[in-house]
């Protein structure tokens, strides 16, 4: 029972990666219905910008140059690796995406494997195949909630942040006019051009707002497991495309939910299993809800007129 | 080609001028000219390569056309076409133009035979210039087997991404199957194992039981591909896309867990049994049958499925037994490139059948075209010599392969050569004869 506590924390906060990965996928695909197959090395760049502004922002303060807590200069990385990030973002849907707007989708999934590819690549040539250590922003220190359950305050700030920034998503797609502007895109992305939409600008807005988050999840998931690696977009990255999959294409609320479902799932299995069995029971769980419901958890069901 | 075309190629050429001529010479010679001609160039790189080679300042041949010296040494590309130019477009050239009058009599003679006659000439002529242009050196005999493998590999993808419309990434999964498959018979029976044992057959008659093995393994994918035909029922696009990527991860994650085939260290021992005569047997073999089953009322019934389901439907096509069929298919020559593969680099791993695997395949389908033999064949060859080309960049090489294909889905989104049909009569057929057999061949007709 207290392992059982134990892992549910556990998987709370690597379910705020995936969950976090999936928006990005999500997103993207109700807009553009097609899938950013470099979302996952987006989110290996966001982690690695975030080590680099983090680790100068550390050098700085330790200089004295720049007198500020640790939770102010989380903060600050988080804000400007999510910016740095989005432009990254950004620059993949100009360079890899826009040109191929009227293109057979297929083509368009072979840019994004291909950006991923120099994505991963360009990080291995320029840093080396080293694993980068994340400098420690927040002190871990642990509570005991009830005897034999301990969780750590980084777990905390990293669910909460993570939510936070979900909820903000929502909130954003809700409420604003910009949000408005991307609900009516994915609704059809045929007549709201003509209504005075720019659906390139919406495109970028929704690229970069997605490489944002995974910037976010990259950070997070720097200061919970503080190595990096060139290829942490492969590892992590597809599985976050594989939970998004399974809320549903597009769904916002559903590609949240699957991602957790995610990662309580690799959790326990990794858990009450040798941890080599992880992604095949993982996977196979996926392939059989998939089987029996083709279009995930909140996804529209095939109808003949999607095509590929 | 109707015989007014025949006799307004031969009309046009007389009036043109030298430079225009050369296509239109070049479009009389039939492929068994070219065929000659390479011969001639590999026999004569044979006898005098090495010394031109030396006296051009090389140290070795040119391995695949200089290609791999381009990037390692800058300096010795004039040599390297002067070599290009003196070994094989001169001699390929002039036994071309030469013999083309003669070969179109001979191909016009083989062609009245029945096509398999013909066919079994070219293809005997193809494996010639094949085995004597590589063999001269270890390097270019595994390229070429690698390549002809990637070349069946990417046919069999073709055929359900390309002829039946979904996007697998199943397919490094199926090679995976085929590969393990394979292997482990063939270790079985023929290489002493601590795992499994002394051999069980004598090793005389391992050339016999190989295609067996390649079979087994084919088989063993396509009831891995059962998996993802199954759901394809219920769900198109980008959900297959999903189930087929899951389906990969699976086999991959699956093999990892085996450990008495070695796990994740990988797997080997395999004896060297995929030589460069049975890798191109088999991917001939491949290349013949996958050609005609596209070409067949089942695989014009892809199209139709791809096209629009619910009209093929209405059509009276079985759209369940085509998917079905076309996934086992696929995944049945996959298999047995998967298995050919193993046997060519003797060593497996389950981490090479990822998806850096799948971007490799998927970039051959796709660059070459989709919809189309000759395109998997350009798309496989092109980027394997591109690849080997881009070698001595080392890392960098996955920065530059990657570009030049994004550049080309943006300025070519279906790839160099999509939706041709590949007409075997077309390509064995004689070229313009002379006049007076035009008129002939019209009577004939």
């Amino acid at each position: 029972m207290q392992a059982f506590l134990q892992n549910i924390f556990n998987a709370l906060q690597s379910g705020s990666f995936y969950a976090l990965i999936a928006l990005g996928y999500s997103m993207v695909y109700g807009i553009l219905m097609l899938f950013n197959f470099a979302h996952g090395d987006i989110f290996m760049t966001g982690a690695y910008i975030g080590f680099f502004i983090s680790t100068g922002l550390v050098a700085l303060a330790a200089t004295g140059f720049l007198p500020l807590p640790n939770w102010a200069l989380l903060a600050l990385t988080l804000v400007f690796a999510m910016i740095a990030t989005s432009l990254v973002g950004m620059i993949v849907e100009r360079v890899g995406y826009r040109p191929l707007r009227n293109a057979p989708r297929a083509s368009a999934a072979i840019t994004g494997l291909m950006i991923g590819i120099i994505l991963e690549t360009g990080n291995l040539a320029l840093l080396g195949a080293g694993r980068k250590n994340f400098p420690t922003l927040i002190e871990t220190t642990s509570y005991e909630v009830i005897p034999g359950v301990s969780i750590t305050n980084t777990k905390i700030i990293i669910v909460a942040l993570s939510i936070f920034l979900m909820v903000a998503l929502h909130l954003f797609v809700r409420r604003t006019k910009w949000g408005m502007a991307m609900r009516a895109m994915a609704y059809d992305f045929v007549v709201v051009p003509l209504m005075g939409v720019s659906s390139t600008t919406i495109a970028a807005l929704t690229f970069a707002i997605g490489s944002a988050l995974a910037a976010a999840a990259g950070i997070f998931y720097g200061i919970a497991y503080p190595v990096l690696d060139p290829y942490m977009g492969i590892t992590v990255g597809w599985k976050a495309f594989v939970a998004a999959i399974l809320g549903g294409r597009g769904s916002i609320p559903g590609a949240a939910l699957a991602g957790f479902l995610f990662g309580f799932i690799e959790i326990f299995v990794g858990y009450y299993l040798p941890s080599t069995f992880r992604d095949l029971i993982t996977y196979s769980i996926i392939l059989i809800i998939l089987t029996f419901r083709p279009h995930g958890f909140f996804g529209e069901p095939y109808s003949a007129r999607l095509r590929l | 080609m109707s015989v007014e075309d025949r006799t307004f190629a031969v009309k046009t050429e007389v009036k043109s001028g030298l430079i225009a001529r050369i296509p239109l010479a070049a479009r009389r010679v039939p492929l068994l000219g070219w065929l000659l001609g390479i011969l001639l160039a590999a026999i004569v790189e044979r006898l005098v390569g090495y010394p031109l080679a030396r006296l051009l300042g090389m140290s070795n041949f040119p391995p695949l056309f200089g290609v791999t010296i381009i990037f390692s040494q800058p300096p010795l590309i004039p040599s390297v076409l002067v070599y290009n130019l003196l070994l094989y477009v001169i001699p390929v050239a002039v036994v071309a133009w030469l013999s083309a009058p003669v070969v179109n009599r001979l191909v016009a003679w083989l062609y009245s035979y029945p096509l398999w006659f013909s066919g079994l000439v070219h293809l005997a002529l193809i494996y010639a210039d094949l085995s004597l242009w590589a063999s001269i050196n270890d390097y270019r005999v595994l390229v070429v087997r690698l390549t002809l493998v990637a070349v069946l590999v990417t046919l069999s993808l073709n055929v359900v991404n390309g002829y039946m419309g979904e996007f697998s990434c199943s397919h490094p999964g199926f090679m995976a199957l085929g590969a393990y498959g394979a292997s482990v018979l063939t270790v079985l029976f023929f290489t002493p194992n601590n795992v499994f044992g002394a051999t069980l057959l004598p090793a005389a008659l391992a050339p016999f039981i190989f295609p067996l093995t390649l079979i087994a393994g084919g088989l063993l994918a396509s009831f891995g591909a059962l998996f993802i035909a199954i759901p394809s029922f219920r769900t198109r696009g980008d959900y297959l896309a999903i189930i087929s990527l899951a389906f990969m991860f699976i086999v991959k994650s699956l093999i990892e867990n085996i450990q008495i085939i070695g796990g994740a260290r990988g797997f080997m021992g395999m004896p060297n049994l995929a030589t460069l005569p049975v890798v191109f047997l088999w991917t001939i073999i491949g290349l013949l049958v996958i050609n005609n089953f596209v070409r067949s009322t089942l695989g014009k019934a892809l199209n139709a499925v791809r096209d629009d389901e619910i009209a093929a439907n209405a059509m009276t096509i079985h759209t369940r037994r085509t998917k079905m069929v076309a996934f086992l298919f696929s995944a049945f020559w996959a298999g047995v490139a998967g298995g050919l593969l193993a046997h060519v680099i003797s060593y497996v791993n389950p981490g090479s059948f990822g998806i850096l695997k799948l971007s490799e395949v998927l970039a051959m389908v796709y660059l070459g075209g989709l919809n189309s033999i000759v395109g998997s064949i350009v798309g496989a060859v092109g980027l394997n010599f591109l690849m080997e080309a881009l070698r001595p960049l080392d890392i960098y090489k996955w920065i530059v392969i990657p570009t030049l294909l994004i550049l080309l889905m943006i300025f070519r989104p279906t790839g160099l050569i999509a939706f041709t049909e590949f007409k075997i009569e077309e390509i064995l057929k004689p070229k313009a004869l002379p006049r007076d057999e035009v008129e002939h061949a019209a009577a004939a007709d």
